[in-house]
């Protein structure tokens, strides 16, 4: 039983508790700080320049082939039905309530995601945090709050853009290539997608999904070991941890939302 | 000159989202549909109300003239209630009948509203007393095979009364 020490399944879950405990510490700070970011719009603004604009592109050209596949697959099952007129309703369906958060929310991770947990981590080990605190700047303030809160702001702005894209992809591959009537696309489209109820709820989605997204790349980066391995590792559990926690967060909130 | 630049990029990039969002709202959602103004709710009892849902249309002569806000049952007299808000800008007479549609053959479910003659209006919190319940399928089926086996028991057979002399 040399293998077994009970002392290290306590050693193990005390370890657990602290983390989650110092997690838990982390996000209410960054929250509670969201006056004193407000102060400093120029950080926020560098930052969302930074985590936004730069992921614009992989957004919109994912957002523009989802819709175009979500047009072909969509037409291939509603053809069996004879229903083909409304595809507009279930690309728009698909994309504002699911795809367009949930993927948004998944390139957002490995595309800012991750720079951001490289870029905290490096700053962990090239004791930049440290010297920041010998000089009585907060880092957190300084450095983690302005981040956080832009890629709170970011991430709903990209998903709508992934959604709007992929409405268009699909209306060009329904229209342009199946030859489904323009009309009909959108008035089946707005007869069965309501503002409030599947617009309104993907932003909330969307939203809910910035904060994970970005909190979890920031605490990665944080927690980081200073060492060149600790980063490599830590962006590498940025991208799985965060994937992971939006694809179980967007379950809950489905259930939630549309489980009428 | 540094600062301004990513003030333009970064402007350009949140008026791009609500750009995005008007496109969803407008084009992809019924926002211009909506009818923010509440109507007037009238309510009628069915015997079965078939497939409909809250939210279901109400229409008149193909025209949605409003929509259906609740559905609960009355353990009293073992019947529907259907309540639905009609819109301010279309009256119908007090005795108009509402009937339970289907859109197309496996479409959903709607109200179909029929004017009367009735020189009043119906107003907040009428009830609409002339109202047909959804077609079952299953009812329909059964009544089908009940009629043919009539038909099929011969005519000096008296102890089935026929469907048709």
């Amino acid at each position: 039983m040399s293998w077994f020490q009970p002392a290290d399944v306590g050693f193990a879950v005390r370890g657990l508790l602290t983390r989650v405990g110092g997690a838990t510490r982390l996000f209410a700070r960054l929250v509670s700080l969201l006056p004193a970011t407000a102060r400093r719009p120029d950080l926020v603004r560098d930052q969302v320049h930074f985590l936004g604009n730069y992921s614009l592109g992989i957004i919109a050209v994912s957002g523009l082939f989802v819709g175009f596949v979500l047009a072909l697959q969509g037409y291939y099952t509603l053809q069996g039905f004879g229903s083909t007129e409304a595809l507009g309703q279930l690309v728009a369906l698909s994309l504002l309530r699911e795809l367009g958060p949930v993927i948004t929310a998944l390139l957002f991770a490995g595309r800012a995601g991750t720079s951001l947990t490289a870029e905290i981590g490096l700053m962990r080990a090239g004791e930049q945090l440290s010297a920041m605190e010998m000089m009585a700047v907060d880092p957190v303030r300084r450095i983690l709050a302005p981040r956080f809160w832009a890629g709170v702001i970011a991430m709903p702005v990209l998903a709508a853009v992934f959604s709007a894209v992929g409405v268009v992809g699909g209306w060009w591959v329904a229209v342009g290539m199946i030859g489904i009537d323009s009309g009909s696309f959108w008035s089946q489209m707005q007869g069965g997608v309501d503002v409030f109820r599947d617009v309104g709820n993907g932003v909330v989605k969307s939203v809910v999904f910035g904060f994970i997204v970005t909190f979890v790349a920031l605490l990665q980066g944080y927690t980081a070991k200073p060492t060149p391995e600790g980063v490599a590792r830590a962006t590498t559990r940025t991208v799985v941890v965060a994937s992971l926690s939006v694809l179980a967060m967007d379950f809950v909130l489905t259930a939630l939302m549309f489980s009428l | 000159m540094q600062k301004l630049r990513t003030d333009v990029w970064v402007g350009l990039f949140v008026m791009l989202g609500a750009a995005a969002l008007v496109f969803l709202a407008l084009q992809s959602a019924n926002l211009l549909q909506l009818d923010f103004r509440s109507g007037y709710r009238v309510s009628a009892r069915f015997d079965n109300i078939g497939g409909l849902k809250p939210q279901a249309a109400v229409r008149s002569a193909g025209v949605v003239v409003g929509r259906v806000e609740s559905i609960t049952f009355d353990d009293k007299i073992y019947q529907a209630t259907v309540t639905i808000a009609l819109q301010d800008r279309y009256a119908f007479p007090k005795d108009s009948s509402l009937k339970i549609l289907t859109s197309g053959l496996l479409g959903e479910q709607y109200l179909g509203i029929e004017a009367g003659a009735d020189e009043k209006m119906l107003a907040e919190g009428d009830r609409i007393v002339a109202t047909q319940s959804a077609v079952v399928l299953e009812n329909l089926i059964s009544q089908f095979l009940y009629s043919k086996a009539a038909d099929a028991t011969p005519a000096g057979d008296g102890a089935a009364p026929k469907s048709n002399p």
